[in-house]
């Protein structure tokens, strides 16, 4: 595996199925009464956020403890734009505090990028999500939680449904979904699929209806109320008749149909309560699952080729 | 002043001659020339240009004068091979009036280095809303003739169609920065896959074509002068050679970037690409070349626009747009337009002397290089090649896209009025 993880699409098959292994190991400690290995003692991992998220943060917080590495959470609210520190400024300040990873949320897309190659910090750079580009690890744990259900996912049918223009789970989850074989249809109204869409290697349909009979998972992605006012939609309303999961739709599905969503996830508009209450839905797994695939992502950056459980020191747990 | 003797140079290319500078002008051209007391220029397997002139540079100054300031800028042109550059207007404050035009004006006169031509907005601040006195800056010492909100586009049409006809009473030309706003609100980068796949807001080409399309059929109905600045797509070739013709009296330029680099450059995300318009697909810059090269595109236009390297070295989204150009010009067209055999030196000489000059009415510049006319030439040894290093610009800024890109040709030495500003390939 590469030094950091910036793309989904920077994954080989490979890389990707040894960090899901690896991620499954790694999830069986949630079933332990002492949740916590020694594999990252000593390492410092900072987590850098330029942008709110508290479920991410989180996510990855309770991933480096959990492999006992020391956390330093930074949040750099405002940005250059508005002349706070520089990001050239803060990467600098963190390697000089000795950071040997940098998991970084920015509203800008591509900062992470800059990050890694600017040549300001010899850290590993994880992505936790770039403006609209992408977020890695939600791909990698919306895999996970794929594969935890379906087995191998060659040849299964994924429909992504919602704001793709603007999203970053939809880009990473399109580029890692194809590497592992899956077959991705991302489903929108036209103002909301990305210009050049057709060059994705990706289905793309306006019919969401005729999508879900076929599809093995249905991923709900966030649509803003504000998109509205962009003309990307007329109303909040036509938009959940066209494009949103109730329960008349989820009648359609196959049996073995999971249903996701990234979260936070805005009841009534994209989804609606009876499915995401569901006994289909995996969304409250999605965010267990996250923690694993942080786990797995900070121990082979950092770590080493070991399998994680076991092989570090001597303790039995 | 001493007189220059220019010894055995390619004279656009064709076979060598001599060149006899004195008093400011061209005083012989012939072969085996001497003059008593003349300093000797060897210019052996050099060639002879008319001093080039540039319709778009942004000098910065006043208010960016960590950027650019008009000696600086100047010293860059100079070493370019420029003999003279429209300054833009939207400097701090704006040249919207005549005593800023005056000012930047006189600041060109006390470098030196070369002629500056202050181009004056359109509107009041660049504001867009009411027009700036362009009859006053017409009438200044500065004599403009080419207006310009260069940086943000006149989008309004009514205020875009009464520039266009006010400006016939002193035979001004508008120089539109043909951008529809609404299409390209917080726009990064080229409308294509790539911008889809970076997650960077598309700025798409038909922003452009709609705004020129438009400005094309104004200038018509009102029988006035349009120049179009930087046009970037396939489609703007396209529309301006159907204005073109119709009959009507339509210019345009080309940056050279613009005919070198493309929009893959964006994968990078680093903002030394950043530039508006944006750099465009492999299929528009050919397009641009053999636009150019079929006289649809009149002129080459570099958009100097310097940047302190802090506006570069951030997020790509948070970057100035902007990228140096005065000293790879020449490089630039060299490549792209004279070693492909598109374009050869007179036809060079043609687009960046001779036209730009014409368009901006600047009567001492862009002449033939013939007996009696003003001494502006640029020397130019197009055998040489060599590595771009940022820290040997004469610019105040650093942010030329060409680092560690090997371009062809090298300015020896600049004219201006018979004075060298460049000798030996350096400042003088």
């Amino acid at each position: 595996m590469k030094r950091h993880l910036l793309s989904a699409g920077d994954l080989t098959r490979d890389d990707a199925e040894l960090l899901l292994r690896t991620a499954e190991e790694l999830r069986s400690l949630a079933d332990r009464p002492i949740k916590k290995l020694p594999a990252l003692r000593g390492r410092t991992v900072v987590n850098l956020f330029f942008e709110d998220s508290t479920r991410t943060r989180i996510s990855f917080e309770a991933a480096a403890k959990r492999l006992s590495a020391d956390v330093i959470n930074f949040s750099a609210k405002g940005s250059s734009l508005s002349k706070g520190e520089s990001l050239k400024d803060t990467s600098l300040t963190l390697e000089a505090m000795g950071a040997d990873a940098v998991v970084v949320r920015h509203w800008a897309s591509g900062a992470p990028h800059l990050l890694a190659n600017a040549g300001w910090s010899k850290s590993s750079v994880v992505n936790a999500g770039d403006g609209t580009h992408e977020h890695p690890t939600q791909a990698l744990l919306d895999a996970f939680t794929m594969w935890r259900h379906l087995g191998n996912l060659d040849g299964r049918r994924v429909a992504i449904v919602g704001d793709v223009l603007h999203s970053r789970v939809a880009r990473s989850n399109a580029l890692l979904l194809k590497t592992l074989g899956a077959e991705v249809t991302l489903v929108a109204p036209p103002t909301l699929l990305p210009v050049g869409v057709e060059g994705w290697d990706v289905e793309t349909s306006y019919d969401l209806d005729a999508v879900l009979p076929k599809a093995d998972v249905v991923m709900m992605l966030r649509v803003q109320r504000e998109r509205m006012n962009a003309a990307f939609f007329p109303t909040v309303r036509e938009y959940s008749r066209r494009y949103g999961l109730d329960g008349r739709r989820m009648a359609n599905l196959q049996d073995h149909t999971i249903v996701m969503h990234p979260g936070p996830m805005i009841r009534g508009m994209e989804i609606t309560a009876d499915v995401a209450d569901s006994n289909r839905s995996v969304i409250v797994e999605q965010v267990t699952n996250g923690v694993a695939v942080r786990m797995a992502v900070l121990y082979l950056l950092l770590g080493g080729s070991e399998p994680a459980v076991g092989a570090t020191e001597g303790t039995n747990l | 002043m001493s007189d220059f003797l220019i010894k055995g140079a390619s004279l656009l290319g064709a076979e060598p001659v001599d060149l006899l500078l004195s008093d400011g002008t061209v005083a012989e051209i012939g072969s085996g020339l001497s003059a008593a007391g003349a300093e000797i220029v060897d210019a052996d397997g050099l060639v002879a240009l008319p001093g080039l002139v540039d319709l778009h540079t942004h000098l910065r100054e006043p208010g960016r004068e960590d950027a650019e300031t008009v000696e600086t800028g100047t010293q860059a042109a100079a070493m370019g091979g420029f003999t003279a550059v429209h300054a833009m207007a939207n400097t701090d404050p704006v040249a919207d009036t005549a005593g800023v035009v005056e000012q930047v004006w006189r600041l060109g006169r006390e470098a030196g280095h070369c002629d500056v031509q202050p181009v004056g907005a359109v509107t009041v601040g660049l504001a867009g809303e009411r027009l700036a006195e362009l009859g006053a800056m017409a009438d200044s010492a500065a004599k403009v003739r080419v207006f310009s909100d260069d940086g943000k586009c006149v989008s309004d049409a009514v205020l875009m169609r009464r520039a266009l006809e006010y400006v016939k009473a002193f035979d001004g030309v508008v120089a539109q920065h043909a951008q529809e706003p609404r299409l390209t609100e917080d726009a990064q980068m080229n409308e294509g896959e790539l911008s889809g796949r970076l997650g960077l807001r598309g700025w798409p080409a038909v922003a452009e074509e709609a705004i020129i399309a438009r400005d094309c059929l104004l200038a018509a109905h009102v029988g006035s002068r349009l120049h179009v600045c930087h046009v970037s797509t396939a489609g703007s070739v396209e529309i301006v050679r159907w204005a073109k013709s119709k009959g009507w009296n339509v210019t345009a330029e080309a940056c050279p970037h613009h005919l070198l680099l493309t929009d893959e450059l964006a994968a990078t995300y680093d903002p030394i690409y950043k530039v508006n318009p944006p750099l465009r697909s492999a299929t528009d810059v050919e397009a641009l070349r053999e636009g150019l090269a079929d006289g649809t595109i009149d002129v080459v236009a570099t958009d100097h626009a310097p940047h302190p390297h802090e506006d570069k070295d951030c997020e790509w989204q948070a970057a100035a747009f902007g990228m140096l150009g005065l000293e790879t010009a020449l490089s630039v067209v060299q490549q792209t337009m004279v070693d492909t055999g598109l374009l050869t030196w007179r036809g060079v000489a043609e687009r960046m002397s001779a036209t730009p000059a014409r368009i901006g009415r600047l009567s001492g510049h862009g002449r033939p290089l013939e007996v009696g006319e003003p001494a502006n030439v640029v020397l130019y040894d197009p055998a040489f090649s060599k590595v771009v290093d940022a820290t040997e610009l004469a610019s105040l800024s650093r942010n030329t896209p060409y680092v560690g890109r090997e371009l062809p040709g090298r300015v020896v030495a600049t004219f201006l009025r018979g004075t060298p500003t460049v000798l030996d390939g350096k400042l003088q």
